[in-house]
């Protein structure tokens, strides 16, 4: 067994000598590094005792050597061959990029951030145009509608979606009579419940939810396919063969997208119901007969108009973020996850501000 | 056959490795000896990727044994310090360099001299890392520079900076100089010989590139029906009476290169 590095400082007539013993490689240095550091001055170092070394055993002679103008002696073939090599690569090289000034760093981030949006809404109307002309095209010439990839779509964005969906609008549902039953008890009137939850689920909270699951379910899957066909070069190879992605990629998306929200949303605000009208029975001792009688009564049916008018204009918008985003991918596989996620946050912030500009304007027009 | 009097330092025996009903390796045996450069060939498909992870211990094989070192590879468990310190000794470049995308290219050289001696001080460990990535031949102003800002190339090269940090005694390459233009990868395969020769390194190298193995290969190990089908050098394997081995010296690209080196005057490998 070889044994630790060590070494031995002697003055004589000719200055201060280092001897350096043992195994100078880096699992057996200790802290000659820092023994190394304290050294001052050396006329000599003498490498003669070492029985190994690697570079960075070279590369701490080296040092010492140049730090004090030592001269290295009695180093072997193997210690001349490394020491020849560290000192030929000997250059400083920074870790990290050059700090930018706090104040030029504040304004760089803030400058990005407004070209990032500024390039992003520019891009984002582009598409949508881009998707208008396609539509147009398709409307022309309904033959190269591709029924297959759209029912496809429409399979995985709607059916395949049903349970989740479900669950959560059931959820939903409850939570929201529990809630509002708990607070209308203490004016007696938790008959009102009914109203809570059929007008709140059929006018908002039916379609928001379902936009927002099929927001983190679908578009996040739009913006990682055609992120990851972009990053093939498969949307590439389309192209050159013939075949328009946004006719075979993009469009079956957004109609699977614009098509399906509305029968998921309606089936999300039923699914509520169901699950208002349950814990109305369980906990209310309301039957659910007289559940549904007071839900006609109370629930105009433009609160379902209202749902379903916002629910394409919901599915248009995730589908356009999703395949914008997705196509936007460039260079390597972390800008898919970047994308992905700057979809479903893109998604659901603007279903968000376009369901408060139906808000104002269905009240603007009397659907209150 | 050559390099057998130094002592082996990879030892597999028996390599049996199944994927579901698909059988890759079936009684594989194989030595490296210490000092060379192993060049390993074989046809798409043929395993070579899935035996250099079953060496370094990514991928757990059906039966057989792994030395390295003398340690035995597969019955370590993560963490174990026989594994660790075997783990100290070897570098592995991975085929696209595998760069942690977070980290700067001298960051990335730093991680496992960060990992293995943390009492290093770090004005050290950032002189290490300079002169390793200049070794590589990478541009002295490679080290801030985040991975998606290097072209393939550089990606390799950082890799291999990393791969060599702890200054190991055995070396990894899965195809190093696949996807480099010729001069970028003949120039790969002269600093691999050079730093090889320089550090004493033993080197496993997986490659699909006649050039690499006339250029810098003592010994090839040609993988085919699930085994090692032989292993010399690159005119013992000429001598050999192997289809597969023929097509590969003797096909339209392979002639072209050792009548190239033999006009040249000079032994291919």
């Amino acid at each position: 067994m070889t044994q630790a590095a060590d070494l031995i400082e002697r003055d004589d007539a000719t200055g201060r000598t280092v001897i350096l013993s043992g195994n100078l490689s880096l699992a057996h240095l200790g802290d000659l590094p820092q023994r190394i550091d304290a050294i001052d001055s050396a006329a000599s170092i003498d490498l003669a005792g070492i029985d190994h070394i690697d570079t960075i055993g070279a590369w701490i002679v080296h040092r010492l050597a140049a730090r004090t103008q030592a001269q290295v002696v009695g180093a072997n073939e193997d210690a001349n061959r490394l020491l020849d090599v560290v000192a030929r690569n000997d250059q400083a090289i920074d870790t990290r990029p050059q700090p930018l000034h706090p104040i030029s760093r504040v304004l760089d981030q803030i400058g990005a951030a407004t070209k990032l949006s500024g390039t992003t809404l520019i891009g984002m109307l582009g598409f949508l145009g881009a998707t208008v002309i396609s539509l147009g095209h398709l409307i022309r010439h309904p033959g190269s509608i591709r029924i297959n990839a759209i029912v496809q779509r429409l399979e995985v964005v709607g059916v395949s979606a049903l349970g989740i969906i479900g669950l959560m609008s059931f959820l939903v549902g409850i939570v929201i009579a529990q809630q509002g039953s708990v607070q209308l008890q203490q004016f007696g009137m938790e008959v009102l419940t009914v109203n809570l939850v059929g007008r709140l689920t059929f006018r908002e909270l039916g379609v928001l939810m379902t936009a927002i699951m099929v927001a983190g379910r679908s578009g996040s899957a739009f913006a990682a396919q055609l992120g990851t066909m972009q990053l093939n070069e498969e949307v590439d190879a389309m192209r050159t063969i013939g075949v328009q992605p946004m006719e075979a990629l993009v469009m079956p998306r957004i109609l699977a997208a614009v098509i399906m929200m509305p029968l998921l949303g309606f089936y999300a605000s039923i699914v509520a119901i169901i699950g208002g009208g349950f814990l109305c029975a369980v906990s209310l001792d309301i039957p659910p007969v007289t559940f549904v009688q007071r839900l006609r009564e109370v629930v105009p049916i433009t609160d379902l108009y209202v749902g379903l008018v916002k629910a394409p204009v919901f599915g248009l918008i995730i589908g356009i973020s999703g395949c914008f985003q997705g196509l936007q991918v460039r260079g390597n596989a972390e800008e898919v996850g970047l994308r992905t996620t700057a979809a479903v946050v893109q998604a659901i912030f603007l279903v968000i501000v376009i369901d408060a500009i139906f808000a104002v304007f269905f009240t603007w027009i009397g659907w209150t | 056959m050559t390099g057998s009097e130094a002592p082996p330092v990879i030892t597999i025996r028996g390599l049996v490795n199944r994927f579901g009903e698909q059988t890759i390796h079936d009684g594989l045996d194989l030595d490296v000896y210490r000092g060379e450069i192993l060049g390993v060939v074989g046809g798409s498909g043929t395993g070579k990727s899935v035996l250099m992870r079953s060496i370094i211990g990514l991928q757990q094989p059906q039966a057989g044994s792994i030395t390295v070192f003398d340690q035995s590879m597969l019955d370590a468990e993560p963490g174990d310090p026989d594994l660790l310190a075997v783990q100290k000794r070897w570098g592995i470049l991975f085929q696209n360099g595998a760069l942690f995308s977070t980290l700067t290219v001298s960051e990335n050289v730093q991680v496992p001299l960060r990992e293995y001696y943390p009492d290093m001080p770090a004005h050290l460990r950032e002189e290490i890392a300079s002169y390793k990535i200049l070794m590589t031949g990478l541009p002295d102003n490679a080290g801030p520079k985040y991975p998606s800002e290097l072209s393939g190339g550089m990606k390799k090269r950082a890799g291999l900076a990393r791969a060599l940090a702890l200054d190991p005694a055995l070396l990894f390459l899965d195809e190093p100089t696949a996807g480099l233009d010729p001069i970028g990868a003949a120039a790969f395969d002269e600093q691999t010989r050079e730093l090889q020769q320089t550090l004493g390194l033993t080197v496993f190298l997986i490659t699909h590139d006649l050039d690499t193995l006339h250029a810098i290969c003592d010994r090839v190990a040609v993988l085919a029906d699930r085994k090692v089908i032989a292993v010399g050098t690159i005119e013992e394997l000429l001598a050999l009476d192997h289809p597969w081995i023929q097509e590969y010296f003797n096909g339209p690209r392979g002639r072209m290169l050792h009548g190239h080196a033999a006009s040249a005057g000079k032994a291919p490998a």
